[in-house]
Formats: C-alpha cells, structure tokens, sequence
C-alpha cells in the first residue's frame, strides 16, 4: 500500500524482507554508537570466551568485549566499506564500461587490454597489492577492493552497451539528430541498468567477504577496531571453546547477503517498466 | 466417423491458461485424413499455434489442454498418453518444423550431427547407415554438395536454405503428420515459394499428413484444400481454402479477405506536378568493411554496386528485392546511418552530408527513417510521448508545452488513442508501436521518410491499416517516400513508381503500372511470378475491385 502511494509497484514478500533486512543495517551503522551496550574496545577478563547471559547479551570474546557491542560497530565498519566499494566499483566501472562499449575502436582497444590485464589476477591478489600500497586502512581496503572489482563490472557493462548498441532504437536516436553523448546518456545507458543492479548486489557479498578475507590475512581493517571479518578470523583459534564468538559474526554476514540481494533483484524489478503491470 | 482413416482428428480441443485462467483456444474440432494438408489460418493471438502445439503435447507452462479435448493420432490419445509416449510419437510419428530455421536449427551443431539425431534416437540403425541416409535426403531436396553440408554448420546457410535442410530433417522419419508452424513467414517471397514447393512434394511422396499454420490466406489457398479460419481462439470458418475465400461467410474471414494485398484505386499520383527531384543518389557505392585482422582488414563486402537513384518531391518510391540484395543497406545511407564508399548523394541540390552543425541539424530533421520491427526501435524504457517528442527536443524554438502541444497532435494524427501516452512500448500492440514509431518519423515534418518493411512485420489486417495510415499522411503533408519492401502486395498499394534492385545494382525502374504490368527484367518477372502464385487463385475475389492485383503480368 505504501509503496503504491509512491508510485511503486507492489511490493512482493522478497523484497520487503530485502527492505527490512538492509533497513535494519542501516539504521544499526548510523545508530550503533548508541545502540550497543558497551564500549566495544572495553576489557572484561573476567568475561573472557563467556557465552549469552543478562550482562553480555550475545557473551564474551577472548578478552572479554562484548560481542553484541563489537557486532554492532563492526557492522558500521562492514557496511559502510561494502556500499563504499560496491559503488567505487560499479561506477567506475560502468563509465568505463559504457566508453569502451559506445566508442569501440581504439579507445575500446586499449581500455580492454588494460581492462583484460587487471582480470587476469585472482581479485584478492590484486587487493594485496594494492593494500600493500595504500596501507591497512578502512579507505584503503576501499579503494584496493574497488579497483579489482572493477575490471569485472567493465566487462560486464560492455557487453551489455555491445548488444544494445546493435538496436534500432539506438539507430533511430542518430536519425533523430541526437550526438553521441545524448544517445549515450538517454537510451543505452538505462538499458544497462539491469545487469548493473544484478552486478552490484552480487559484489556487495563478495565485498564483505573479501574484506573479511584481507581481515583474516592481517590487511584488514586494523584490530582492535572491530569489523566482521576481522572478528571471525581473530576468533578462529577459539571455534572449539566458544562458537558464539565466530558464529555470530559469520551469521552477520550471511543475513546481510541475503538482504543484499532480495532487495537487488526488487530494485531491479522496480525500474523495469515491463514489471510495472 | 470411423471408416475414414484420419491421421488426426482433434475434438473439443481447448486450451487455458493454468486450470481456470484465460482460454486461448476454446472448443476446436478439426480431423485431417492421411496425407492430407489442412491449414490453420488467423492473426497472431488467435490461438493457431497453441493448438497446434497442444498436438504434440509441447505446450509452453501455464498452458494446458483441458481433460475434456479429445486429440486422437493414429488411435491413441495424445492429451491423457503419458510422456514416456509423447515422447516416442514425437519425431517419428508427428515431426515438426517452425518458424525461425535461425533459431531452431542447433548453431553448435553441424548439420550432419542434427540430421542423425532423430534417426539414432527412433530406428536402430548404424552410423554408415544413417549417413547414407542424409546424404540421399541432401541430394534429394538438391542441396549442393551433400556430403559438404553434412560438416557445415547452420550459420553458412541462408535462410531459405536452413528452412529446406530443417525440412529434410524432419521428413526423415518419415513421420505421419507434419506440423508446420508459419515455415515461410521469415523469407522472401521468391524462397517462400521454393521452400513450400518441397514441403508438398516431400510430405506426397510420403504420403505424410501436413498440418500448417499461417496468417497468409493468399498462399494456404494456393497449397492447401481445406482451411480453418481461427479468430480468438475459436474456429469461425472452416471448409474448401477457395471458398472461404472467394465467398467468405463469417464477418472476421471477410476482413481478413480484405487486407489481401489489392492495388489502391486510380493511377499513380506522379506526373501532376513536374518532376522535382528532392533526393539524388548518382553512382553509389556500399562498402560492409571485412573483419578487423592482426594487420588490416580482410576483404570488405560490396553491398550497393553503383546505383542512380531519384527520389522526388512528395512520391513514393518502392525499392524492392530480395533479401541481400542491399536494398535497406541503400535506404541506411540515405539516412546516414551507413557512409557510402563512393558516388555523391544529393538532397534538394546540396550534397547529402550529416555535419554536426546547424545545417546537418536540419537535415536530420528533414530526412526520418521508420524501422522494420516496431519493437526494437522504441526505447522499451521510455514512455510512448517521450518517444515521440524526443526528436522535438532538438528544436530550441520549442519549449515543453508547444511540444505537449505537438505530440498530442501528432497522437491524433496517426490514430493513437491520448491515454496511451503514459505507457511504455512492451503495453502495445504491434501495430500501435509501428504508429509510434510513424508518429516520430513525422513529429518534425521531414521532407522524406525512408521505411524500411515498415509492415512486415504485422498481421494482415494491421498491415493494412497501417498502409492506408502511411498513404494519407503523406497526402496530406506531402513528404516523399523511400518504401524499402520484398512484399509487393505492399508496394502495390502505396507505390508511385518501382525500382528493383538484385544483388546490389538497380536492374529496373518504372511508375508502379509499368513495373507490375509490364515488367522489362527477368529478375522482376521471376519476382511478380512468386507473388502471382499466391495470389492469382484469389483473382475472381472481388470482381469489382477493378484491375486485378498482377495478373496482367500473367501474358507478357
């Protein structure tokens, strides 16, 4: 009902679990300094590797944190780096994407070599290297992650500006008189928009889990900051003793994906007016 | 009626949509004997193809067949058989060929390969033996080098040639029925004609059953006896395919009889006014470039040969051809969408150049293009009147509400309904968006429209009011006309004057009357007989429509 009075389609039971789930991580990111309990760099030793109680609502880690406190904030970090990469990604990406597709010819050549090169690694080695350079911080795991994905959105981009290139519609828009900007930015581009939405929901998982990677391999987010993925590789040595404190996390992540992409395909739904009947 | 032995017989055949949902076809009695033809005839949505794809039990989910339908082949039920038999009859018994020989041919596959697919799945026969076999069916429907085409993979076959080889694969097995879905609608009337030829001779000598689905009344009278008109999902009209139409009973058959391709009364229109020639094309020469290689490019195609062309103010003229004879591709650099490699175009005197100045600006206004496909020409993310006030846009003197103002006339113009603004391309019907895309070829008021099969890809009915659309704008603003078509029943109707053109060159050139009455070329006279064929049973039709549409062609 809601959504009609704004012009949108009703909304199915998907996408409102996607809305609830990333609305809900939204409104934990900005309001976590005062939702969570307590201070998440606070030692308690006396609560170390403690599971659920009334002081500790989700327990303990190692050194006694509260992981409730430490989930929340880190879902800020997670969150914010994720959306942050996603969208350096996708839209460099696409402006890529669309110039190489669009122009074709040389500008097609060269930026697909270069393109093609930067595929050609595992996307984690890459955002190695790249770290290595930037340096283990939370701009610099954005910027690392955004440029090796990004190869992949280009690709992606192009192919799809190749196959609508091809259409009459795009042929009858120079006919009309229009330049090759306005064709551009009018017609080819919203077509694109499709596979970018599919695209971006996607890499917004891979992004959390790369980060939690790079967290796990020590070129994450700096600990004692907590992230998600750092939580769950610091936690490893204690998945025997107390599962909660690697579970919870992982849980996290996983709910998150799923929200992601519920919400992704509704999105693309929405702005595909052949959804709109 | 049990004595006849009927390879088919189909009673109370509906089909809807999930167990209670819409009805695409409802109540359909038909029974076809053996070998036999009978035609299913309407428009699309009309239910032809869901009936005849009930037959083999290949009906795309949510549709079903109702348990009342009764489709009985060679004795057995086919709506209650269990898949397990579906599947053994499927082939053998009833084969089947479709539309789109692009699309139903196996691109990864060679032609070898999918030949022997059928007969290794339904007769227990040796490799040797089955390539035997295709080899005498190649040779058979006279395809070239049989054992060649045997490697080769569909993509190195025109379209006419992949329908035949489609055909040769299926009448194999030998089947019983043979359901043939629309199998000529995407080729040239001259290939139409060969392609249905075989169809007949293969499916005698088999003595095989033909079941055949199309919209064109005019060529089911010539091959086919016995006709079922749908309309709707119902059969309106069935019985003797000349009867029906030279005296068609229901009111739908009539329409339907109507739009057949008839030449529009009185004479050409040209010759009035002097000659004012607006589009000049002097020795054009259209290069397709070959493949980018390592170093350079491989040889290019040449698709337009030197050809003279004018074009004057307010005719139409018609370039017809077969398809690859570069008819469109002419059509494409007159609007810029191509760069010819050689010769001079002229538009009004001053050469035809697409600068991006002021002066290129106005003559992309002046000179429009109307697509084949109606669908994949209209922005599917745009509303309808964004569409067509986008060419408006261009025109600074205009603000937004003189262009509303401009749209909405130009809505009533071309006959779209004021309320279909708001809707995007996929909510029409396909002859609302060949108006749409009509509609924005004359926002701007060009002096020259090229369109190129603007109805070809439309019913009949549609067709024809679409051409009569096209005739009274252009009577009443006076813009020339390049009618790009390969269907003359079509050119007839909105043609001043005629050039055909055959691999690239121009071989004749004439008012309509001359080019259709008198045809000087062999290449025309070969064009007109394959539209005749079609048309000549339907020659007594209407006695009174004046001068029969090419039969006067039939002495010379």
């Amino acid at each position: 009902m809601i959504a009609r009075a704004f012009g949108l389609p009703a909304l199915r039971f998907n996408g409102l679990i996607g809305i609830l789930v990333v609305g809900l991580l939204l409104l934990v990111a900005v309001f976590g300094p005062w939702l969570a309990p307590y201070d998440p760099l606070k030692l308690d030793l006396m609560a170390r590797l403690q599971g659920p109680s009334a002081a500790h609502l989700l327990g303990a880690d190692e050194f006694g944190r509260d992981l409730l406190s430490r989930l929340i904030h880190g879902a800020r970090t997670s969150a914010w780096i994720a959306f942050a990469t996603v969208v350096f990604a996708i839209v460099f990406g696409t402006v890529v994407g669309v110039l190489a597709g669009f122009l074709r010819g040389w500008t097609d050549r060269i930026l697909m070599m270069v393109n093609d090169a930067l595929l050609a690694f595992p996307g984690l080695l890459l955002a190695l290297g790249f770290m290595a350079v930037f340096g283990a911080s939370r701009n610099g795991i954005i910027v690392a992650l955004g440029i090796a994905y990004m190869p992949v959105a280009v690709r992606v981009v192009r192919g799809t500006v190749l196959s609508i290139r091809e259409r009459e519609f795009v042929e009858a828009s120079r006919v009309i008189g229009n330049s090759g900007i306005v064709t551009m930015l009018r017609h080819v581009l919203p077509n694109c928009l499709a596979p970018i939405m599919v695209l971006a929901t996607t890499m917004f998982g891979w992004v959390v889990l790369s980060e939690s990677a790079l967290s796990f391999l020590g070129l994450g987010v700096p600990p004692p900051a907590p992230s998600w993925g750092n939580m769950l590789s610091t936690g490893r040595p204690y998945i025997n003793q107390a599962p909660h404190i690697i579970i919870l996390p992982g849980l996290c992540i996983s709910i998150t994906l799923l929200g992601v992409n519920l919400l992704g395909d509704a999105v693309r739904d929405w702005l595909d007016p052949k959804m709109q009947d | 009626m049990a004595g006849i032995e009927n390879v088919l017989s189909v009673e109370n055949l509906s089909v809807r949509m999930g167990q209670a949902g819409l009805t695409v076809v409802d109540g359909l009695d038909f029974s076809l004997p053996a070998g036999e033809m009978l035609a299913l005839v309407g428009e699309s949505g009309s239910g032809k193809t869901m009936a005849a794809r009930s037959v083999l039990g290949l009906l795309p989910p949510p549709f079903v067949a109702t348990p009342e339908s009764r489709i009985r082949f060679r004795g057995t039920d086919l709506v209650s058989a269990p898949p397990e038999t579906l599947r053994q009859i499927r082939g053998a018994g009833i084969g089947m060929v479709f539309q789109e020989p692009m699309v139903s041919l196996n691109p990864a596959m060679t032609i070898g390969r999918q030949m022997a697919e059928g007969l290794a799945l339904h007769r227990k026969l040796g490799k040797a033996e089955i390539r035997d076999m295709s080899l005498a069916m190649l040779e058979r429907i006279r395809i070239q080098d049989p054992a060649r085409c045997l490697a080769a993979f569909p993509h190195e076959f025109s379209g006419g040639m992949r329908q035949r080889i489609m055909l040769a694969s299926v009448m194999l097995l030998k089947p019983a029925l043979l359901i043939a879905d629309e199998p000529t609608t995407a080729l040239d009337t001259l290939i139409q004609r060969d392609v249905l030829d075989l169809m007949v001779e293969l499916t005698q000598e088999n003595n095989t059953a033909v079941l055949l689905i199309s919209h064109d009344l005019g060529m089911v009278a010539h091959y086919v006896r016995n006709v079922v008109v749908m309309h709707k999902g119902r059969a309106v009209e069935q019985g003797d395919s000349r009867a029906v139409l030279h005296a068609p009973k229901h009111d739908y058959t009539r329409r339907l009889v109507d739009a057949l391709p008839r030449r529009s009364a009185g004479g050409s229109r040209s010759g009035g006014a002097p000659a004012e020639p607006l589009i000049e094309l002097k020795d054009v020469v259209i290069d397709y470039p070959g493949r980018a290689r390592l170093f350079g490019r491989a040889a290019g195609k040449r698709a337009v040969h030197g050809v003279d062309l004018a074009i004057n103010r307010g005719e139409t003229l018609a370039l017809v051809g077969a398809s690859g004879s570069g008819k469109t591709t002419l059509g494409r650099a007159i609007v810029g969408l191509v760069t010819p490699s050689g010769g001079t175009m002229a538009f009004r005197g001053a050469p035809l150049a697409y600068r991006r100045d002021a002066g290129g600006r106005a003559l992309r206004q002046a000179i429009q293009i109307v697509f084949q496909d109606p669908y994949s020409s209209l922005d599917p993310r745009q509303r309808i009147a964004g569409i067509v006030g986008e060419p408006l846009k261009l025109d600074p003197a205009l603000d937004r509400a003189r262009r509303q103002a401009r749209v909405a006339e130009v809505f009533a113009e071309v006959g779209l309904a004021p309320e279909l603004a708001d809707r995007f391309p996929h909510q029409l019907s396909g002859g609302q968006r060949q108006r749409v895309a009509i509609a924005r070829a004359i926002v701007s008021r060009p002096a020259f429209v090229v369109a190129d099969e603007p109805v070809s890809a439309l019913d009949m009915t549609v067709q024809k009011q679409i051409l009569k659309l096209f005739r009274d704008l252009q009577a009443r603003y006076g813009f020339a006309c390049l009618f790009v078509s390969h269907d003359l029943g079509a050119v007839e109707q909105v043609a001043d004057r005629v050039a055909v053109m055959e691999n690239g060159r121009i071989v004749e050139t004439g008012t309509r009357d001359d080019v259709f009455d008198r045809p000087q070329h062999a290449y025309t006279r070969r064009l007109l007989d394959a539209a005749m064929l079609l048309d000549r049973t339907f020659a007594g039709a209407d006695g009174a429509g004046g001068p029969r549409l090419l039969s006067g062609a039939a002495g010379s």
